[in-house]
């Protein structure tokens, strides 16, 4: 068989929830027509940004397979996620597919040992003979900057943050996956921590060439670790491409006001503006025409009622109007 | 008491100490620290998780139980004139004072307010113990409150739940904020908040700390927000402050080791080369290390810092740090 082009693709992926108020539902786009492929044998880090309530999640979880697209196309090396059966989820998918969650503590038992997990996904998975696991394992935790005998016989509550968030990692790592979808994996960490886990998520990509999607509110570290980003703005991607382009000179509004809001630790780089919040998130998801027309400094009319398409601009996707007639 | 203090911290060791099957341990989050606020002020406390950035607080504030004890020395406060010992406030004192003149916005906004009362009702349940006003006045004076804050109206008649965690941080501190209190503490006000709301809440302090003249005491970890709100900026490790001074002089000129590697792990969108986080982790309290507590850590760690704990030293007006490198000049970190 051929081997397929794409590791993972997304075409016109949509997820409508509804929202039901007495009688009355109103359908809720969480995901709107998200299209985007990551290619085999080129592993990247591809970020996945946007504000609480964008849908970054939802994508993440249909990726997982935990949600079913309502909509649209999600393939993993050309197979549909949605029509994996149980077996192949279990004996092939998950193999090749691992989540690392945003809170390492809410992903383990407090009253398991942590290691435990560690030699359950051997066993689960068939990965090394019961005599090798020890050994099996050690080698991945280290790749993780752990050793065995740090964590062997420990439960989650004696690790710190960093710790126990690196073992989620090692334990996704024991299937050897080709794609790791992290899920806000450096929220809950300290500035200096969040540096060492995506400090090793660019040496997995690059040493042991697993491709991993980072969804992440933090502009920052998807802009020192990712190759490749998409903005998510209430269930719209509103701007993908090279991060250096998106991050380094944004152009959507939504990328421009996101990437503003960040505090920089420089007093000569305050803030000078205010800033206009979103009054509630449903009406967003919910309103006609560009979704952030409500809060957009250069909205037009045109704006209010129509859905700008996205346009090819300077090497990337801009779903804006103000990119109509720019040359491309 | 310095002239224009609110709230001073003299030589404050405050430890928790527990016994638990004869064992006693000592863990001492916040070990001689002496600070002094000055009213009207943005004063930011820094330091990576575990170094007694909250403990300080809890006792600034008042608020403490056993195992919590405070050892040594005092925290005045002093309210035009009147002064009082945080430390050894009756609970008469602690009824008169609390929201009234001193506040505090907690971390995580989404368990303080009741999820089984409208907004409203909460503001009426903090309002009327301190006023006795009637329903209605307290629903007019939370009004008048909010649309000052710039906050939608719709939120007085809704659930917590129906918030957004934005929207809860910031319904948060208007309820704290609307006795108009001189002294607020704000316990990482901004965590786990995405960065257009985070923005927004910052903005909403600065806001009520300008329209009043309060003072406020700020801690989080993200030098970013410091940057942005506080006028002063303490730094903390290891239940020991190591550095203070001016936001722009310690964020443009860092002396202390310690506050150089915080501000340089931050990534930044000038450059993406490689950047390190700091190395090892903050020490455990119950035993922390010998000498200086970050000599462990430290690249730049010479012979007596393992074993000779560093005097704080005032390096300008100021600006005090406390390192051994300091003491002789031509040695100063760079």
């Amino acid at each position: 068989m051929q081997q397929p082009k794409d590791l993972l693709s997304a075409e016109h992926l949509t997820k409508i929830f509804d929202i039901r108020q007495g009688f009355s539902s109103k359908a809720f786009h969480a995901v709107d027509d998200a299209n985007f492929q990551l290619v085999t044998g080129k592993p990247e880090i591809f970020s996945i940004a946007g504000e609480s309530g964008s849908g970054k999640s939802t994508l993440a979880k249909m990726i997982l397979g935990m949600e079913l697209p309502s909509l649209g196309q999600l393939t993993y090396k050309g197979k549909p996620i949605a029509n994996l059966s149980k077996k192949e989820k279990r004996s092939w998918f998950y193999s090749e597919v691992q989540p690392v969650f945003q809170d390492p503590f809410a992903a383990f038992s407090p009253l398991k040992r942590i290691d435990h997990y560690l030699f359950e996904t051997v066993a689960n998975y068939k990965v090394v003979r019961r005599s090798e696991a020890d050994k099996y394992i050690n080698g991945v935790l280290e790749e993780v900057g752990l050793s065995i005998a740090e964590v062997k016989g420990r439960y989650p509550n004696e690790l710190s943050g960093g710790q126990a968030q690196r073992v989620a990692i090692a334990r996704a790592l024991i299937t050897k996956p080709s794609l790791i979808v992290a899920d806000e994996p450096v929220s809950m960490l300290d500035a200096s921590l969040r540096m060492s886990i995506v400090n090793m998520f660019r040496k997995l990509k690059e040493e042991n060439g697993v491709t991993i999607i980072y969804i992440t509110h933090d502009l920052a570290t998807a802009y020192y670790s990712a190759d490749r980003i998409a903005v998510m703005l209430r269930g719209w991607i509103v701007e993908m491409g090279p991060v250096e382009k998106v991050l380094g000179n944004p152009m959507h509004p939504y990328t421009q006001n996101l990437k503003d809001s960040i505090p920089q630790a420089d007093p000569d780089k305050v803030w000078d503006k205010t800033t206009n919040l979103a009054e509630m998130e449903a009406d967003e998801y919910t309103r006609k025409g560009c979704r952030f027309a409500g809060r957009c400094p250069a909205v037009m009319d045109k704006c209010k009622t129509q859905e700008p398409p996205s346009f090819q601009h300077d090497g990337r996707a801009v779903k804006c109007f103000l990119y109509e007639d720019a040359v491309a | 008491m310095q002239g224009d203090a609110i709230v001073e911290a003299k030589d404050l060791k405050a430890y928790y100490i527990t016994k638990a099957y004869g064992v006693e341990r000592t863990v001492k989050a916040v070990d001689d620290i002496s600070v002094s606020i000055k009213a009207g002020e943005v004063y930011g406390l820094a330091g990576e998780s575990g170094c007694g950035k909250s403990t300080l607080l809890k006792v600034l504030l008042g608020d403490f139980q056993p195992p919590l004890t405070v050892v040594e020395g005092s925290v005045a406060y002093d309210f035009e004139g009147q002064t009082k010992d945080a430390t050894k406030l009756s609970e008469q004192d602690k009824r008169d004072i609390r929201w009234n003149k001193v506040s505090y916005i907690p971390q995580g906004s989404m368990h303080v307010l009741n999820p089984v009362r409208r907004i409203q009702d909460t503001f009426h349940d903090f309002i009327t113990t301190h006023k006795g006003t009637s329903k209605s006045q307290s629903y007019d004076m939370t009004r008048k409150y909010l649309r000052d804050l710039g906050l939608p109206e719709k939120v007085m008649r809704s659930y917590p739940h129906q918030l957004s965690g934005g929207m809860r941080q910031r319904v948060t501190i208007a309820l704290a904020t609307i006795l108009w209190p001189k002294l607020i503490f704000a316990d990482e006000p901004t965590t786990a908040l995405d960065v257009v709301v985070q923005r927004g809440v910052i903005q909403l302090l600065k806001d009520i700390q300008q329209k009043e003249g309060s003072t406020v005491v700020l801690i989080t970890h993200d030098l970013g927000v410091h940057a942005n709100l506080a006028d002063r900026i303490g730094v903390l490790y290891a239940g020991k402050l190591v550095e203070e001074a001016p936001t722009r002089t310690i964020l443009k000129s860092p002396k202390h080791p310690y506050t150089q590697f915080l501000i340089n792990s931050l990534p930044t969108f000038e450059e993406r080369s490689a950047r390190e986080g700091i190395p090892g982790r903050p020490p455990a309290l119950d035993h922390p290390p010998s000498g200086c507590r970050f000599h462990p850590r430290c690249p730049m760690a010479i012979a007596k810092c393992s074993s000779i704990e560093p005097k704080m030293l005032e390096l300008s007006p100021g600006h005090r740090a406390a390192c051994h490198l300091l003491e002789e000049p031509n040695h100063a970190a760079a």
